[in-house]
């Protein structure tokens, strides 16, 4: 454990490796990642058996002193740092696995593994930061491998803009979280979260700090995590190849914002309001999502509306005091979520089209992706003895139990979205007649189902670490020996469980009537009601919405700015210039060879001359 | 003798070097413009005589400088002249506006 800090390094190596020698190593670059990966996953495994019954470990050394300030850096091995190096290092060797079959062929091989190398990197550096500003900055750095990686098809416009608003949009978020962060420097005189913990715990800081310090962090988290209103960018960032959807924005990276509320969990636990932000964010995001993704017809937009509402369960689980249950959900979801998208990709990679209106009718064609990607699809709704069944359960409980109905009402909702659309993915890919002429429909190689394998054993068993059934494992393991943390295992109606799976049933049943029966047709609401149909196939507009009012603002100003330059500033330079210029023109002109033109120009300033030294000597 | 004023000496001077400037300055034949060159000296040569007899302190000395602008003067023609007809020579003309050679 003393040694945790090698961690991010493997992935560090490999990503400056292959920019060193990635050109001639071509596609065995991507030996090197996984063998960068694996050695990371090893050392995460060995660490979390380690902790499992010893103690945190943290060591800083000082990094900067300014005056009697001393900022450090180190890592930290808490139970929840732990947990988060083996799910990020887990799925990041199995995406690079799944990756050398899925880009095989592809002659940048060695820069998208460099990217990868550079991104696991930063996200293993983010989980073992024991302070604020470490963890900012590695933050920033996974922001950046994200970008690099979401516009890896640079040549495509659409993957251009994506990435870019990738970027943008989380880093609006992340003047949220560095304003929060400076706050609390401010106020404790420390980034450490221990220290800013104690001094919570001890009331130094005022409850109106906390709650707008705790709420400056959360539009970090927002930003990241991709909730309402910063979430516009995830959907887009589908523009990346699959493998790195599963990776950052279905496993690892969106799940920043959750870990970040997490670790900082004391700090918004001081606060109500704060912690009725965070769930009031997160409820309404879960069933926003949700909606839309029961329209979109593009595989990896449905995987990515739900990752949005996934992801907003979980907040709506810190928010409402449910650590145990956020930090469950995060993991089990990194599992069946990365399924998923993998699963996804294997289709996509074998009829080169990501329509689902396009498909049908794969389950015969793709034996071994199809019962994976229905496992994937059970767990996610919530259909017992599957993980997400647990961890989704938990969620409903804590939400409940901290008197949050209304908000627990719309999760059991967003449950019920939530089942009918992934089953409304299912059978429309997998079920019925081909929908269009698919030639060479062929199986995925098994550096790709191999991932998927281990993910979908994940997806099944994950859930079983933390049952009311069989004991709270992984809650009391999470919160032992930091009560600041709430309770292990929070007691609710036992009807909860009951509503929680008819409420996916029911979701499953409509899916397969309309889509795989269709008894009932599947046009029935949107002819009722095409209005909605419009607004929610078209996202609440919400696009729309930005374009015209923050582009617009920001171009109107930009616009203006922009004369202001090429009028003022610009306007100043060229004056100069055209000052400088015309007196060398002029002076050229006179330069012309004539000697009369000489003697007369010696003549005048010889009289002007006189005429100065007389006016100044006193003679005139 | 006295009643011819100083400033009447020093207005011919005046005058002369005027039309020798205008001359030099002006004129396009690169004969005319050597001759009013001499005009101006010797406008110059009238002041320095008219300054040693009727100067602050009258003395020789002007009238022996005098003589020596005269002789320098000459010795000027006659290199100026000189150089002129190699000019002439080599490029058929004496029009002073033809001869650019400074510029380049």
């Amino acid at each position: 454990m003393e040694n945790a800090w090698l961690i991010p390094l493997f992935p560090l190596v490999s990503f400056l490796f292959l920019l060193l020698f990635g050109k001639k190593l071509k596609e065995a670059s991507a030996f090197v990642g996984i063998l960068a990966t694996l050695a990371s996953l090893v050392y995460s495994i060995l660490v979390l058996l380690e902790r499992l019954d010893g103690p945190t470990h943290k060591a800083e050394a000082v990094w900067l002193t300014i005056g009697n300030l001393e900022l450090t850096a180190g890592f930290e091995v808490n139970q929840l740092n732990a947990l988060m190096l083996v799910i990020v290092s887990l799925v990041s060797f199995l995406v690079h696995t799944y990756s050398k079959g899925y880009m095989h062929g592809d002659e940048r091989i060695p820069v998208f593994y460099a990217y990868l190398g550079l991104f696991t990197f930063a996200m293993l550096g983010l989980v073992l930061s024991p302070n604020l500003l470490q963890t900012y900055i590695f933050w920033e750095l996974v922001g950046v491998g994200s970008f690099l990686l979401i516009g890896f098809y640079f040549y495509k416009e659409s993957a251009k803009a994506a990435a870019k608003k990738a970027f943008i949009m989380t880093r609006i978020g992340d003047v949220g979280l560095f304003i929060g962060m400076i706050l609390l420097f401010w106020q404790t005189g420390s980034f450490e979260y221990d220290e800013i913990f104690a001094a919570v715990e001890e009331g130094a800081i005022s409850g109106t700090m906390i709650t707008v310090t705790a709420i400056l962090i959360f539009i970090g988290a927002v930003g990241k995590s991709g909730q309402f209103p910063l979430h516009t960018w995830l959907p887009d960032a589908m523009e990346g190849p699959t493998p790195v959807s599963a990776l950052i924005h279905a496993a690892t990276m969106v799940a920043a914002g959750v870990y970040l509320v997490a670790s900082l969990f004391p700090l918004f636990n001081a606060s109500e309001t704060a912690m009725l932000t965070v769930a009031i964010v997160g409820a309404f995001t879960a069933i926003f999502a949700a909606t839309i993704g029961l329209v979109q017809t593009d595989i990896k937009r449905v995987l990515a509306y739900s990752t949005v509402s996934q992801l907003g369960y979980m907040m709506l689980a810190l928010g409402s005091a449910g650590y145990v249950a956020g930090v469950f959900h995060l993991m089990t979801h990194a599992f069946f979520k990365a399924l998923l998208f993998l699963a996804a990709g294997s289709v996509i990679h074998a009829v080169h089209t990501q329509d689902i209106e396009k498909m049908g009718g794969l389950w015969k064609k793709l034996s071994f992706t199809g019962p994976l990607f229905l496992i994937g699809t059970l767990s996610i709704s919530g259909v017992p003895l599957f993980s997400g069944f647990f961890s989704k359960d938990e969620i409903l409980i804590a939400a409940w139990a901290h008197g949050n109905y209304v908000l627990f009402w719309l999760a059991v909702i967003a449950a019920f979205f939530t089942a009918f659309y992934m089953f409304r993915l299912f059978f429309m890919v997998f079920t019925g007649e081909a929908r269009s002429e698919m030639k060479n429909v062929h199986e995925s190689p098994s550096t790709m189902t191999m991932p998927m394998v281990v993910l979908a054993v994940l997806a099944i068993i994950a859930g079983y670490v933390n049952t009311p059934w069989f004991g709270t494992f992984l809650g009391d393991w999470l919160v032992e020996g930091n009560e600041a943390l709430g309770h292990s295992h929070i007691e609710g109606p036992g009807w909860i469980m009951i509503v929680a799976t008819l409420v996916s049933l029911l979701g499953i049943w409509l899916a397969w009537m309309m889509y795989s029966k269709k008894s009932l047709s599947r046009n029935w609401l949107s002819n009722r009601a095409p209005i909605a149909y419009n607004i929610v196939k078209n996202k609440y507009y919400m696009d729309e919405i930005y374009e015209q009012s923050i582009v617009f603002g920001v171009k109107a100003v930009s616009l203006f700015l922009r004369f202001i330059e090429l009028f003022v500033v610009e306007g100043l330079v060229k004056l100069t210039t055209a000052t400088v210029q015309g007196l060398g023109k002029a002076g050229a002109k006179i330069q012309n060879g004539q000697m009369q033109t000489y003697g007369t120009i010696a003549f005048v300033g010889l009289a002007v001359l006189i005429v100065i030294y007389a006016v100044t000597g006193g003679y005139l | 003798m006295s009643s011819v004023p100083v400033s009447a000496f020093l207005a011919l001077a005046l005058i002369l070097f005027c039309i020798g400037l205008y001359g030099a300055l002006t004129k396009k034949n690169t004969v005319i413009v050597l001759i009013s060159i001499e005009l101006m000296l010797n406008a110059v040569n009238i002041n320095l005589v008219t300054f040693s007899k009727y100067g602050a302190a009258p003395s020789i000395t002007g009238q022996v400088f005098a003589l020596f602008s005269i002789a320098v003067a000459a010795a000027e023609v006659a290199v100026g002249l000189a150089i002129l007809i190699s000019l002439y020579r080599n490029r058929r003309s004496v029009l002073i506006d033809e001869m650019t050679e400074l510029k380049n």
